[in-house]
């Protein structure tokens, strides 16, 4: 089974390109250059280069050990919450800040929900010097004030989406019809493993540097490369495509993505896709899609803005239906302990995205010798006002 | 012969209007068929609201949200329409986002289609290749125009492809941009509908985005087959009652 990729932009069933004519020319010029560029020498010494100095990488594998005691298994921590912007979104952007030059671009557009991808662009555009425009649903703008505020005092001009549901799948639609209408010199920085292809094959290959650093990390740590399970939350799943990415051809690495259950799965108030989703097309793309019998899009909720998307990237839904990963359902209230956990028993707050991740614990035994690495894909600082108002504190 | 190859053949330049299902009221939508092809109109295009209309500009991206509203539904479409042909004959066309048909079922959409007398589709983020390979065999069995759009900046190679699969009409887009976010047309638009007339492709053009007017409807003419107008129209049934589409129709085609 092959879990990549195939040359006509497909995982299996899922993936390809359902775009309106409008966008086919800026699609397909990133097509036909996406790997080039990728593989030329100079583009991968620039992105080291700048990963390293400017995102801070390798960001650490750390053994947590009290949190291994407490569930008796080995738990490494694959530190994406210690890169500059607080999170993993940075891989993807640098990579494609340098591709949009490349291809002569000198205008950026995104989409963000919560506000930690439109950082992330807001923040290599000003590197750059490139103009940043960031498409936000009005919802979210109201939720996020301070990642709003850090996007306008890095250069950005942050665009309220104002139509339909007025949060993430709408600023994406906003920033797809920005394109549309700026064709030539336009890039757009799409931040999750999902979109036309080739956006979901081309962020994920940005962000496999977290499972490549993995590896040898795990070897350093452990004297082997691969571990037992790796772990990841998924919304649009970019943090957990980079995770799994090298190890999707390893058969005796078990794979677990962990999506939000909201208040539960069959609440009604769910972003659980693989559960409640059925194949269709959103934003470009044939994935599993949570919509109406009718085929239309409805609104996913979980508590962490990063996870409510309505769709999964084409690679998560292949992953799904061959069973080549498990996923699993977490729910808001199992999300936030799990995070409150993590502080006390690692000194370490975690973003309520990846505390979906650290919450399977409390849900399925692993064995002693087991060795689990779970991607922490983002801290907690942006999410200070919902923990204080979940725990009251 | 399909009803709309056989409107192309005439002698005119035609107008075709857009107008979204189940809007401004869910029962709407044949009263505003049978009333556009009362004030002359040459062809229509019923749109299937989507929730996520990517192709498209606030105007009917707020209809469609409000007929979605309204109840409108793949299934309320059809049933609206199933006596359709009993009282016009113009030909129609559903334009529509892939996935509600995806639901639907692709085969099952175009066999409905058929039974109603609809003439042909639209669907904007259906790719070339994927219907060429996947979908061209279903429609033709049923009989169904699809319709492909070009921009200005479909490459020559590109638009003689469509051109070579497509047997109705070409879908001209007149700008880079979503629907109803022109107003007029400047030079590079006018020397690009010239240089798509001059190709002489067997396929006729209709010129769509930007026709709000009688000089624009003009303008788009004078090189293609038609013009296509959407947002205006939808713009002057949020305001005006159906009965009064013949005024809107004449303030087009004077």
């Amino acid at each position: 089974m092959n879990y990549n990729v195939n040359e006509k932009g497909y995982y299996g069933e899922f993936g390809g390109a359902f775009i309106p004519e409008m966008l086919y020319p800026n699609v397909e010029e990133l097509r036909q250059n996406y790997l080039k560029v990728m593989a030329e020498p100079e583009f991968q010494k620039e992105f080291n280069q700048l990963l390293k100095d400017y995102v801070g990488r390798p960001s650490p594998l750390y053994l947590a050990k009290r949190l291994s005691e407490k569930y008796n298994t080995k738990i490494y921590l694959k530190r994406e919450d210690l890169n500059h912007t607080g999170a993993h979104k940075i891989n993807n952007t640098v990579g494609q800040i340098l591709m949009a030059k490349r291809l002569g671009k000198t205008r950026i557009i995104a989409e963000t929900g919560a506000g930690q991808h439109g950082v992330a662009t807001a923040t290599v555009c000003a590197l750059m010097g490139l103009e940043c425009i960031v498409y936000m649903g009005e919802i979210d703008i109201a939720r996020q004030a301070p990642n709003v505020a850090r996007m306008k005092m890095l250069g950005a001009t942050v665009v309220p989406a104002l139509s339909g549901s007025r949060t993430l799948k709408d600023a994406t639609n906003e920033a797809i019809r920005d394109w549309i209408n700026n064709p030539v010199n336009t890039h757009y920085i799409i931040g999750s493993a999902i979109g036309p292809h080739p956006y979901p094959d081309m962020v994920t290959r940005f962000q496999a540097i977290i499972s490549e650093e993995i590896k040898w990390q795990l070897k350093e740590h452990e004297g082997r490369e691969n571990p037992d399970y790796v772990v990841a939350c998924i919304g649009g799943g970019s943090n957990a495509a980079g995770t799994y990415y090298h190890y999707l051809h390893e058969p005796d690495v078990n794979i677990i993505a962990v999506e939000a259950a909201g208040l539960g799965v069959d609440s009604g108030e769910s972003a659980a896709t693989s559960v409640l989703g059925k194949e269709g097309v959103i934003h470009g793309c044939k994935t599993l899609l949570m919509q109406t019998p009718d085929g239309q899009i409805t609104e996913p909720y979980s508590i962490s803005a990063g996870l409510d998307y309505p769709g999964v990237g084409p690679m998560h839904a292949h992953l799904a239906k061959t069973g080549r990963a498990e996923f699993m359902s977490i729910t808001d209230d199992q999300a936030m302990k799990a995070g409150l956990e993590l502080c006390k028993l690692e000194g370490i707050i975690p973003a309520i995205e990846s505390s979906h991740a650290l919450a399977i614990f409390e849900q399925k035994t692993f064995k002693p010798n087991d060795v689990v690495v779970v991607s922490l894909s983002g801290r907690g600082d942006k999410d200070l006002q919902n923990y204080i108002e979940y725990f009251k504190i | 012969m399909n009803r709309i190859n056989k409107k192309l053949q005439e002698d005119k330049k035609l107008l075709s209007i857009y107008f979204t299902a189940g809007y401004p009221t869910l029962n709407d939508t044949v009263s505003v068929i049978q009333n556009l092809e009362k004030s002359g109109v040459d062809m229509i295009e019923i749109g299937l609201p989507f929730s996520d209309p990517l192709a498209d500009g606030p105007t009917i991206q707020a209809s469609s949200t409000q007929a979605l509203k309204n109840g409108m539904t793949t299934e309320v479409l059809f049933n609206q329409l199933k006596d359709i042909r009993q009282s016009v004959s113009i030909p129609l066309i559903i334009m529509g986002y892939f996935n509600p048909m995806l639901q639907y079922g692709v085969e099952a959409f175009c066999k409905k289609c058929q039974e109603i007398g609809v003439d042909g589709l639209i669907i904007p983020d259906l790719p070339v290749d994927v219907y060429n390979e996947e979908y061209k065999a279903t429609f033709e069995k049923y009989g169904l125009i699809n319709v492909f759009l070009i921009t200005p900046q479909t490459s020559v190679e590109r638009i003689n492809f469509i051109d070579s699969i497509s047997n109705g009409f070409i879908y001209m887009v007149s700008s880079a941009s979503v629907t109803g976010s022109q107003s007029g047309f400047g030079d590079e638009q006018t020397k690009y509908f010239k240089r798509i007339a001059d190709m002489n492709l067997k396929n006729p053009q209709v010129i769509g985005f930007g026709i709000s007017d009688n000089t624009t409807f003009t303008q788009a003419t004078q090189y293609a087959k038609g013009a296509i107008i959407g947002s205006a129209f939808i713009k002057h049934l949020s305001t005006k009652p159906v009965h009064s589409i013949n005024d809107f129709v004449n303030f087009i085609v004077k």
